[in-house]
């Protein structure tokens, strides 16, 4: 029993002392599940971020989940995915309930029209950010400048399309490029 | 039937985020807008106080979005939704999808998929600093001031990245344009 609370407790701490989301919280995951708690190895922590990469939703969530996983099983992984919810959740459960009235304050209206304009900078940054962590080749350029421009036009013309779609369609043109290569080189060794 | 609804909209948003809080960004401003949840100012409050909260971006936009529209049962709903699919990726990755992230296919797909989202998560930037500017694109009021706000911003945020280290992290950003905020409506 004790373990589950531990888990709880660990992901508890870093979701409640960590600002600004998952990638954030890796350094605190560190210290906690590798060096005091040895959940993890230092081969496994590396792993950590590349299966957070390539699997959908919260980073975060992702790692609780990985590493109660591995020490309990679904149960464990259970515990610390509710251990890093619970701060949030209560958190902004308690915002929500005044924030439309705080912002009908002549001052913090005044910081919000500030900060709404640093909001579109950050996004801009988190975008430029992914870019440079790319391979750069015209398959990735082309594909980023094509969902760059559709996407550009959706927002303008509040055309009533998902992005999901575009996401699709990128990932089925890398899958179809898999099958290609696959058939060619397969072809070369008959 | 409005849970239903949140937990759908933010299942698909757990669904097809990959890479974190600016990643759904995107996918959470479609939702809003055609639900009539939020609108673009709301949103941009929004993403500000999920960025300067503890914990993982999405959870604090989808507790806040679930709360706003559905009281505490809608906040838990939408946070179970987006959680969910994360959830159970991971335990599906290691029980018996192991090779997967090894799979040639599934990297080639991976690697055409981040440039798309990149490509996106730019278009909405962008889209969203324009309208601070402007009002928006369909019903245009130009904002002097916020047009210096941004370029003085970014000039601060973008330059930042050439004398420290790492750059000015997203919270000191948002102090400084909270009170640069305050200056230009309230003092000035």
């Amino acid at each position: 029993m004790k373990i589950f609370f531990d888990l709880f407790l660990a992901f508890f701490k870093t979701g409640l002392f960590t600002f600004g989301g998952g990638y954030a919280m890796l350094p605190l995951i560190e210290r906690i599940c590798v060096k005091e708690k040895q959940w993890l190895t230092d081969k496994e922590m590396s792993d950590l971020p590349a299966i957070a990469e390539s699997s959908p939703g919260p980073v975060a969530i992702n790692c609780a989940t990985y590493v109660g996983y591995k020490q309990k099983g679904t149960a464990g992984a259970f515990a610390a995915t509710l251990g890093m919810v619970v701060p949030s959740f209560i958190i902004i459960l308690v915002i929500s309930f005044f924030l439309d009235r705080f912002l009908e304050n002549k001052w913090v209206a005044g910081a919000f029209y500030g900060i709404k304009i640093a909001v579109g900078i950050l996004i801009i940054d988190a975008a430029v950010k992914l870019f440079s962590k790319l391979p750069k080749n015209t398959l990735t350029i082309t594909i980023g400048a094509v969902s760059f421009i559709l996407m550009m036009a959706v927002n303008i013309f509040a055309i009533r399309i998902t992005s999901i779609v575009f996401m699709l369609f990128a990932a089925a043109v890398g899958f179809i490029i898999y099958l290609v290569n696959k058939k060619r080189t397969g072809g070369n060794e008959a | 039937m409005i849970y239903l609804m949140l937990f759908l909209e933010f299942l698909k948003i757990g669904a097809f985020t990959f890479g974190g809080g600016y990643a759904a960004i995107p996918l959470i401003r479609e939702t809003v807008l055609s639900n009539s949840w939020l609108d673009d100012s709301m949103l941009s409050d929004l993403i500000a106080v999920s960025e300067s909260t503890p914990g993982p971006v999405m959870v604090n936009m989808a507790t806040y979005i679930g709360s706003t529209q559905a009281g505490i049962i809608g906040a838990a709903i939408a946070t179970l939704a987006v959680v969910l699919p994360a959830f159970i990726f991971v335990l599906l990755l290691i029980k018996i999808l192991n090779k997967a992230l090894n799979y040639e296919g599934f990297k080639s797909a991976l690697g055409t998929l981040k440039p798309c989202i990149a490509g996106i998560i730019l278009a909405t930037g962008i889209y969203m600093a324009f309208n601070n500017i402007i009002g928006s694109v369909q019903n245009p009021a130009f904002d002097l001031k916020a047009v210096i706000l941004t370029v003085v911003l970014a000039a601060i945020y973008f330059g930042s990245k050439k004398f420290l280290k790492k750059g000015l992290s997203p919270i000191i950003l948002i102090l400084i344009s909270g009170a640069a905020g305050i200056a230009v409506k309230c003092l000035i």
